[in-house]
């Protein structure tokens, strides 16, 4: 089963860098107090180190976000030599990696035995907690201060609703507004008023978060005694609503991600599809070899992004070309030197490309070893897009879905538009009338197979995004892909398009109830159906070229 | 459910169409072949002569139509190897006898008899059997290549195993798609002979372009266009019809 | 009588040939193990009967797909999954024979079950502690998954790479299905460890040569009976279809169900391969419905020369030998070799090593299998007509 990694995962929040913005200043007595503040943590207690932090959180430094989330990290130090307070980048790396306090830049590496951890205890962590998102709450950035209410809404007390109330007096952005509402709300469901509690579930009835739903199902508990744990009975009716409401709807906007999911999924099997298609299409060749040309181009993506470390956004867009080059030239030359003898004999052509499959899955194990591979994901395709409490879509999947498309329009473009194109479909719908008509078909096919190889080693690019690069990836791939073009009906490139994405939307749809085995079990019972039905796929190829075998 | 036609045809096709992505190779198309009949069909290229072979044999399946061999036999309810053991037998367009089998054994696998995996199994050739294949190879001109393997015999020689295997099968209707083509004028003469001699015992249906052919053999002609009969009757009659010199005349 | 049907097989040479290697073998393996003592370099270890019992287990798998492939010109990519099965079949057996001996010590659950916390035997592992019901279920199971996927497949008419492919999915599917735990055969680890069969030690020399024996007898009696087919009529109707499929049909045969017997037919043949494999090497695991086990089987038989069914079993026999030495001497040629294998063979040896003899068994001539002239025939049409 074809899995992704699910989510990318950012480790500097945006935090540092807006500390960043403000490192120019120069140290000015502002700088002198926070630093002097700041050095008291090294000597105080813990509830002393709580009224710093309060302090700390005061002084409206540019830093105190950083510093405060160090500190509530645990990445928090002080140097033995110096008594200098600074923040390690990771806790866990050895020598660690410093960052100036004030500056927030970069100041060398130390070993850990040089250096001293500033302690926390839970009390303490709550204090932090407090003041550094009561910091974000007056950020002037609005994602910032929607971050910070978020933040706030899971560790609600006294404080912190004081806090959320004063700010919902000055908050303009609507958004935040909401937040800092919902989190008002669900502390006013503690009120021993019950027309406030029953207002209070009004206002989150309209949310989707999960801890709302949650925090609103408390109410419809009880206690160890039987009795209800909300008194009242209408409070209890309203809540239950809101929570099938919330439900209702985080099951409908889940399933969307599973649309989602499924769509990116499938667009990887399309991706692979096209290129089978186009082979089979035009040359009744079914390239068995074809996962590994899609190898190819996930190790090629690999091997740029070696050539220039620190540049990883511009090698995977270097990559793209370089991967269609690399597997359409392996392809070409696959096709001259073995495919093309084979001619009319697609059983033989599907075992000698079979063992051309083998010797480059061999050969990539000699050259880069048998270890799977990790290709960095940009920054700009890391991370997730958040629709709303309910969706989180990842960029990589989204970048994935939107490179098909546009792959798949080229391919479309180019077979309709250019003069290659209409050779190949020339070719691929009566040869020898092609032939006959002048037409290089020996060039054709080599064009061909060089085309749909080279879409293979993009998909490969593609692949490298969602999942390590090792020696098996074709495999992994090939049979689901081989289904899709049954599925499609074979050469055809619309078939391929529906037929991917609806296996991946089917396989995504099915998981969660059947598990990856019997979801993929499923799905071929299902294909083995479908061709009672349509021998020759969605999209059969017409005629009856098509018919003599 | 479709009523068998009243009228006693051997064969008799009824309004068949035959659409492929919106086009009609068969155009509500009507025929009949009359018990011991010869029935010769022409028609330009693409007038859908092969295809309504293909219906008749089950390999397309139309649209819309009846196709009734018979008053008994509904023909679109049956599969092929059903259609072929109901008494219809076919030569192809394209010659295609097994190349890999030798003479005397396409010659064995059209014999009449029993057609299952288990049947086949045990089949033992008859000193009848034996003496009706070499009657038949006696007929075809092909005593000599008996052991020969069939894909080392001349395009022509082919056409005439193929006939063979339709004499094996001595079935009630055959169907003759372009016997002739890339036969010499003397085999070609024989051909003729053959079929004029099935013909009374058999039902026959010849497609054919050549019209020296044609003409040698029919008594009844029936011309083909654009999937429906345009001109019917003997030789001299179609040949002075209006529309078919436009539709030869236009090619 | 005279029969010319045999004119082109000829008196099956090869065959008496393979026949006679096949009970020499079937001698010469216990004498040189039993009666030669350990200390003379004729010897044959324990180990070197395994591995020739398993040479001739997959010999027997070439054989099942040489029959549909080479007569029928079905390439059917997942036939090890019918090897597979068999192998289970009886490897349920073994389980259930071990009894109480397991290391937990359960005399119903093989120890598996007990690990995973079972309670019960599920209801399709009843039976197996007979010998003569795993024995029928070696043959049932691979039979019925034959039937049930090759009535679908033939039905819709699914020829060629398709049916290729498919047969690929079904048996990447079996593999996935037996990894799992919860399915009852073991998950990952498969079955081994057997102790006895028939209660008859399998750690014993004498076993195994007996094992060894009835592999080769099993062997023979599958090559006649295959033989026997392919000289019937049924099989010149199974050439005739693979040679041009639906003119057989118009000949009046049911294509779809000469496919289709032939097919469980060899499916039950791979399957009571994969039986008899189980004992003699002692394990079996979902690895062995892996594709790639299947298409290796399939280069056996290009090897060996397809169409000849003595050639596959040669192929089999002699890929294995090769792979054996390879795989021990150096591993990481293996693949390599594989994979040019399969390039050279298909592209410079369409009849396999057969084919090289001098020999007036030829089945399937050269020029048959180097893309054949129906374009040339259509071409003469033309120019006969214009
Ligand atoms: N399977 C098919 N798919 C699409 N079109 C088809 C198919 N079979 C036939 N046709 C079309 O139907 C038309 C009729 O074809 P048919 O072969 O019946 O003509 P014909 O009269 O036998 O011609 P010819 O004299 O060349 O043999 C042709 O235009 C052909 O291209
Ligand atoms: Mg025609």
């Amino acid at each position: 089963m074809i899995r992704f990694p699910r989510g990318g995962q950012r480790f500097f929040g945006p935090l540092l860098l807006l500390g960043a913005l403000f490192a120019a200043h120069a140290q000015s007595p502002k700088d002198a107090n926070f630093l002097s503040t700041l050095g008291e943590l090294r000597e105080a207690t813990y509830s002393g180190k709580a009224g710093i932090v309060e302090r700390l959180g005061q002084s409206g430094h540019p830093s105190v976000r950083a510093v405060l989330t160090a500190l509530l990290e645990e990445r928090l130090y002080y140097r033995n030599s110096d008594q200098k307070v600074f923040i390690a980048k990771s806790a866990d790396s050895d020598p660690l990696n410093l960052i100036d306090p004030l500056s927030l830049k970069n100041s060398g590496s130390a070993p850990a035995a040089n250096l001293t951890q500033i302690g926390t205890n839970n009390a303490l962590r709550r204090v932090v907690r407090m003041a550094v998102a009561r910091f974000g709450l007056s950020s002037p950035s609005a994602s910032v201060r929607l971050d910070a209410a978020r933040e706030m809404l899971k560790s609600l007390d006294d404080p912190t609703v004081a806090l959320l109330r004063e700010r919902l007096g000055v908050e303009r952005n609507s958004s935040v507004r909401k937040e800092i509402a919902t989190g008002l709300a669900l502390a006013a469901l503690d009120s021993p008023d019950t027309k406030t509690r029953l207002a209070a579930i009004s206002t989150l009835k309209g949310g989707l978060s999960q801890d709302v739903r949650n925090r609103l199902a408390l109410l419809l508990d009880k206690s160890s005694d039987g009795a209800f744990i909300e008194k009242d009975e209408n409070v209890r009716r309203a809540a239950a609503s809101a929570v099938a409401a919330i439900d209702r709807w985080r099951t409908f906007y889940s399933g969307f991600q599973t649309l989602f999911f499924g769509l990116s999924l499938g667009s990887v099997l399309v991706l692979i599809a096209i290129g089978l298609a186009i082979t089979f299409g035009v040359m009744g060749v079914i390239n068995m070899a074809h996962g590994e040309l899609m190898m190819l181009g996930a190790y090629t993506t690999y091997a740029v992004q070696l050539a220039m470390p620190g540049h990883t956004g511009i090698s995977i867009l270097l990559a793209i070309p370089a991967a269609f080059i690399v597997s359409g030239l392996t392809g070409i030359a696959m096709e001259r030197t073995i495919i093309r003898h084979l001619y009319g004999r697609p059983l033989e052509t599907l075992l000698a490309t079979f063992g051309v499959s083998l010797i480059l899955q061999q050969s990539v194990r000699s050259i880069f070893t048998a270890l799977n591979r990790s290709v960095i994901t940009p920054d700009w395709m890391s991370g997730s897009l958040r629709l709303n409490d309910a969706i989180e879509i990842t960029y990589n999947r989204l970048y994935v879905v939107i490179f098909t498309l546009l792959v798949f329009s080229l391919i479309l473009a180019v077979l309709k538009r250019t003069r290659v194109g209409l050779d190949i479909r020339a070719v691929s719908q009566n040869r020898a009338m092609a032939k006959a008509m002048g037409i290089r078909t020996d060039w054709v096919d080599a064009m061909t197979f060089g085309l749909g190889s080279g879409i293979a080693g993009v998909a490969g690019v593609a692949l490298s995004q969602l999942t390590n690069v090792g020696p098996n990836l074709g495999q992994s791939y090939i049979i689901d892909s081989f289904m899709v073009v049954v599925f499609g009906g074979v050469g055809n490139l619309w078939g391929s398009l529906i037929g991917g994405m609806s296996m991946g939307i089917v396989n995504e749809l099915l998981e969660p109830y059947a598990g990856a085995v019997l979801a993929k079990i499923f799905v071929l019972v299902a294909l083995i159906l479908f061709i009672q039905a349509r021998p020759r796929g969605l999209f059969p190829q017409a005629g009856r070229a098509a018919e003599d075998k | 459910m479709k009523k068998a036609p009243v009228r006693d045809k051997r064969l008799d096709l009824r309004d068949l169409t035959v659409i492929f992505d919106g086009f009609k190779a068969l155009n509500k198309l009507s025929l009949y072949v009359d018990p011991g009949e010869l029935l010769c069909i022409i028609g330009p290229n693409g007038a859908g002569k092969t295809t309504m072979m293909d219906v008749i044999t089950g390999k397309t399946r139309p649209d819309s139509g009846t196709a009734w061999f018979g008053s008994e036999i509904d023909l679109l309810r049956l599969t092929e190897p059903e259609i072929v053991n109901a008494g219809i037998g076919r030569k192809f367009q394209k010659p295609t006898v097994f190349e890999q089998l030798t003479v005397f054994e396409n010659l064995e696998l059209a014999l009449a008899g029993g057609r299952s995996f288990y049947r086949t199994l045990r089949a033992r050739i008859t000193p009848a059997q034996q003496n009706r294949i070499d009657d038949v190879l006696e007929i075809i001109g092909l005593t000599k290549q008996r052991t020969l393997l069939a894909r080392t015999l001349s395009h022509g020689q082919k056409q005439w195993l193929e006939i063979g295997m339709l004499l094996m099968q001595n079935p009630e209707l055959l169907l003759v798609d372009e016997p002739v083509a890339g036969m010499t004028p003397h085999e070609i003469e024989r051909t003729a002979e053959l079929l004029l001699s099935l013909e009374g015992e058999h039902s026959i249906v010849v497609v054919e372009h050549d019209m020296h052919f044609v003409r040698s053999i029919a008594r009844r002609v029936t011309v083909l266009h654009e999937g429906r009969v345009i001109a019917e009757g003997d030789m001299d009659k179609v040949q002075k019809d209006a529309r078919v010199k436009e539709v030869y005349l236009g090619e | 009588m005279v029969r010319f049907g045999n004119s082109i097989a000829g008196r099956d040479r090869g065959g008496a040939w393979f026949l006679g290697i096949l009970t020499l073998i079937a001698i010469a393996v216990p004498v040189l193990n039993i009666l030669v003592p350990p200390s003379s370099t004729f010897h044959l270890s324990a180990y070197g009967i395994a591995l020739i019992g398993k040479y001739l287990c997959y010999g027997m798998l070439a054989l099942a797909l040489d029959l549909i492939w080479g007569f029928c010109g079905i390439l059917s990519l997942g036939h090890a999954a019918f090897f597979a099965l068999g192998g289970y079949a009886m490897g349920m057996y073994l389980m259930r024979e071990i009894g109480p001996r397991g290391v937990y010590g359960n005399p119903i659950l093989p120890d598996f079950m007990v690990f995973l916390n079972w309670k019960s035997l599920p209801w399709f592992w009843h039976g197996f502690n007979h010998f003569l019901f795993a024995a029928a279920m070696v043959v049932a199971v691979p039979a019925l998954l034959a039937l049930v996927f090759g009535w679908f497949a033939f039905r819709s008419r699914v020829t060629g790479v398709y049916f290729s492919i498919i047969t690929q999915a079904l048996t990447y599917a079996l593999m996935l299905a037996f990894f799992r735990n919860n399915m009852g055969f073991g998950g990952n680890n498969g079955f081994t460890d057997f102790k006895d069969i028939l209660g008859f030690d399998l750690h014993s020399d004498g076993t195994h040569a007996v094992l060894l024996v009835i592999t080769a007898v099993a062997l023979g009696a599958s090559y006649l009976a295959c033989r026997a087919i392919v000289d019937s009529r049924a099989g010149r109707v199974i050439r005739a279809i693979r040679d041009a499929e639906s003119r057989t049909r118009f000949l009046g045969y049911p294509v779809e169900s000469f496919k289709l017997w032939l097919f469980v037919f060899s499916g039950i043949i791979a399957g009571i391969a994969g039986a008899l494999y189980v004992p003699q090497i002692g394990i079996i695991n979902p690895s062995e419905f892996a594709p790639i086990n299947s298409i290796e089987a399939v280069i056996w038989v290009a090897v060996g020369g397809r169409g000849t069914l003595y050639g596959a079993i040669a192929g089999a026999v002699l890929v294995n030998y090769a792979k054996t030495y390879l795989t021990g001497a150096f591993p990481e040629v293996w693949l390599y070799a594989l994979g040019a294998l399969f390039v050279l063979v298909t592209r410079y040896l369409p009849r396999g090593i057969i084919g090289l003899l001098p020999s007036k068994d030829k089945v399937v001539p050269k020029a048959a299998l180097l893309g054949e002239s129906h374009e040339e025939s259509a071409r003469s049409r033309q120019a006969a007509r214009s």
